[in-house]
């Protein structure tokens, strides 16, 4: 119980004394994690609308796999972007291992099945509501894609913040590519589990308490820009 | 709709552009976690920065792993604690030469109530057995580091096999020395820890240091720069400055000088002219 209260004294602590290597570390998670949301939301958009829209062979199966690729182990995927950037592997010339690019890239790859899953899904039920009336004002699949991604702006802000979710709460990925070097690769939740191996659980619990802060921060946020979106657009 | 994705492309490309302007001059080294969770790399490195201007990138995993990271040529320096498998790592032609940096000693800790009757034993291998003969919990790192790989050279010379399924006893955690001694103050197991972790550990719960000082319990650190023609893309320059100075006068000084809560943590022994 000691360590619980002392862990709220201690966020409350970090919060108020603006720590600056609590600033570096947060500010480095955002930017890997909103980085990576942005990859994820240009391959994934497009990419699951078309699934929407389009018919062709094994559709059924790739949109199992796509929904199924949302469950992707993070530890498996740091494992794999960390075989694929070692100086042992096929991109190790480029020496991204232990940068902040290689955790954006294994973050991007954790991301972009739930935003093209979650894309997919939103703009199917758009298209079985509006495709007559679309197909009348002769706009093809292809044609409705902006259109309908458009008309369905609001709803993907949800699967995007599902994305971001996703990408600021994982450590299994980002600890094994990025390598929780301080000052350079270390975000909040690899963080959070080094002080857990120290045995220090109060300031783990502290630093923990500071990122859901964080994220309920841009959560709230992102929830009153989009009502007053739709406030003035619909 | 073009605007939201001339946004997005502006955001990224920004967002990018701050990974590039880290110091160019650094050496990544791959090392235990014993070494950066006692704080002696916060102590030491710095010093060591402020003098040459190299960073210096610490990635503190197990042994095992640390090792498997410099032979794909993913670090510069390897600096950790397992002498066999550091001079087959130079033997096998991975690294350049292996240099002694400093010792300290591995402490078998415990309940305070001691249900196996170990406290103030001399040698560690007979404590082992009165542990296993009891069925005590005895918390393992199971991950392969030094550490693992010294209590399972212990177990081995006291004649028991303790990772055999019927024993139920024996927990191998398989994560780094801090967790494995989470569990053990969760559970109120035995464990084996190097001493500096354990120091520095803050979640000691009912937990104390029961057997130390028996001979082989020594821990031997070294260090070795990975070699260049295994990988050409080593820093072989900054890296030797480095591994010259951790062995030199003034990084064996100032590991004498580490301290935690009063306790000098490790004992440079480099020998001059290795």
């Amino acid at each position: 119980m000691t360590d619980i209260s002392e862990a709220f004294v201690t966020a409350l602590h970090l919060l108020v004394s603006f720590d600056p290597n609590l600033i570096e570390i947060v500010g480095l998670s955002l930017r890997v994690s909103l980085s990576a949301v942005a990859l994820a939301v240009l391959i994934g958009l497009p990419v699951g609308a078309a699934l929407a829209l389009f018919k062709f062979p094994g559709k059924n199966a790739i949109v199992v796999f796509v929904n199924a690729l949302m469950g992707l182990p993070p530890v498996v995927v740091g494992l794999v972007v960390y075989l694929m950037l070692s100086r042992a592997g096929p991109l190790g010339v480029f020496g991204l291992l232990f940068t902040p690019g290689a955790m954006i890239a294994a973050q991007a790859i954790l991301v972009t099945p739930i935003v093209a899953a979650l894309t997919r899904q939103v703009v199917a039920d758009l298209w079985v509501e509006y495709s007559e009336q679309m197909r009348s004002m002769g706009a093809g699949p292809v044609s409705a894609i902006p259109a309908l991604l458009y008309d369905a702006r609001f709803t993907l802000v949800t699967a995007i913040l599902a994305g971001f979710g996703r990408a600021s709460a994982e450590v299994g990925a980002v600890m094994i590519v990025g390598g929780n070097i301080d000052h350079v690769t270390r975000v909040m939740t690899t963080a959070i589990a080094l002080e857990v191996s120290k045995g220090d659980l109060a300031l783990a619990l502290g630093l923990g308490i500071v990122l859901i802060t964080i994220s309920l921060g841009i959560n709230a946020a992102t929830y009153t820009v989009k009502q007053r979106a739709e406030a003035v657009w619909t | 709709m073009f605007k939201f994705k001339t946004l997005f492309i502006a955001a990224i490309l920004a967002l990018s552009l701050g990974t590039a302007h880290a110091a160019d001059k650094f050496i990544t080294v791959a090392s235990t976690t014993s070494t950066a969770n006692s704080g002696l790399f916060d102590f030491l490195l710095p010093k060591f920065t402020d003098k040459t201007g190299i960073e210096v990138r610490v990635v503190a995993v197990g042994t095992g792993k640390a090792i498997k990271l410099a032979q794909n040529g993913d670090a510069d320096v390897l600096f950790v604690h397992h002498k066999p498998s550091e001079e087959k790592f130079v033997k096998e032609g991975f690294g350049v030469k292996r240099s002694d940096v400093m010792y300290n000693d591995f402490v078998m800790v415990g309940p305070k109530s001691d249900p196996a009757g170990i406290k103030g034993m001399k040698k560690a291998g007979e404590a082992l057995k009165k542990i296993a003969s009891s069925n005590s919990p005895f918390a393992s790192r199971g991950d392969n580091s030094g550490t693992n790989k010294k209590e399972l050279e212990l177990w081995k010379g006291a004649g028991i096999d303790p990772t055999g399924a019927g024993n139920k006893w024996y927990s191998a955690t398989g994560s780094g020395m801090g967790a494995t001694l989470n569990v053990a103050s969760g559970m109120n197991a035995y464990s084996l820890t190097d001493r500096a972790t354990w120091l520095k550990f803050k979640n000691k719960g009912d937990l104390a240091i029961l057997v130390e000082g028996d001979p082989v319990l020594f821990n031997q650190y070294g260090i070795i720069l990975v070699n260049p023609k295994k990988h050409a893309h080593v820093k072989t320059e900054l890296g030797q400055t480095f591994i010259d100075w951790v062995i030199g006068k003034e990084g064996q000084k100032l590991i004498n000088e580490y301290q935690i809560l009063g306790n000098q943590a490790f004992f440079a022994n480099a020998q001059p002219g290795t």
